[in-house]
């Protein structure tokens, strides 16, 4: 029997973790721009201080996760629905996965060593 | 049904094809995605060097984002983000079955292209100290 590589059944909990990271990233945008507004961009020291504030780091590291997932399930439906063959697909997957890995990783060192 | 399977693989005139206003704004929600994800590195480059401690992180930064190539980089991922955002929440609705309906789901797409850019406008002369 020939078989597809096509995806099965995570296509559910990937409709969700879309949403979810999505309002999650919306939420931290909006609080951003609510702290910019109030000078944490005013200048580099204001920045650097607000950056390094606990809360802020901890959610910056749950948006750093979130775009990472977020990109992830994007991307790969973009190479899904326009690189037909399979092998050429699954590269283009696991490079997608290596560099969102990699981004992941040195944004949060970026945020850890504050 | 043969008559359907006789014809595979379909070919589409992508040039003939005339979208609503809607697919469009679905298409350059994926445009502007991956125009952001190609441009993550740059993103996360300029978000390291924004918390640098040392002189030289904050003069590389001051000479990046002084560059007219990034500066338009920039304005583009502006837009980007916020096309994708607006587009985002205008998917979350429809989601929870608000402006599903096809005259509505029109108007929906307008506000998403219209904000987006007037939001582009705004922030993007901040990003250019225009103001």
């Amino acid at each position: 029997m020939k078989r597809l590589v096509v995806g099965a059944h995570y296509g559910l909990m990937d409709w969700l973790a879309q949403r979810v990271t999505g309002v999650l990233m919306a939420i931290y945008t909006v609080i951003i721009f609510a702290a910019a507004l109030g000078g944490a961009t005013a200048s580099r020291e204001a920045w650097q201080a607000f950056m390094a504030n606990g809360f802020i780091r901890f959610i910056t590291f749950l948006f750093i996760i979130s775009l990472c997932y977020h990109a992830w399930v994007g991307v790969r439906d973009i190479w899904m629905d326009y690189i037909n063959p399979a092998a050429m697909r699954v590269i283009l997957h696991v490079l997608t996965l290596l560099a969102l890995v990699g981004y992941a990783g040195w944004a949060v060192q970026i945020i850890w060593r504050l | 049904m043969p008559e359907m399977t006789k014809q595979r693989p379909k070919h589409l005139a992508l040039h003939e094809i005339r979208l609503p206003l809607a697919g469009y704004a679905s298409i350059l929600h994926r445009v502007s995605g991956a125009g952001m994800f190609l441009m993550l590195p740059l993103l996360i480059w300029l978000f390291e060097l924004s918390l640098g401690s040392t002189a030289e992180s904050a003069a590389m930064f001051t000479a990046v984002t002084g560059n007219v190539l990034v500066k338009l980089i920039l304005l583009g991922l502006l837009w980007a983000f916020l096309h994708h955002f607006c587009m985002g929440i205008r998917i979350l609705l429809i989601d929870v079955h608000v402006g599903v309906e096809k005259q509505q789901a029109h108007v929906s797409a307008i506000a998403v292209l219209a904000v987006s850019l007037f939001l582009t406008l705004v922030l993007g002369l901040k990003l250019l100290g225009a103001y």
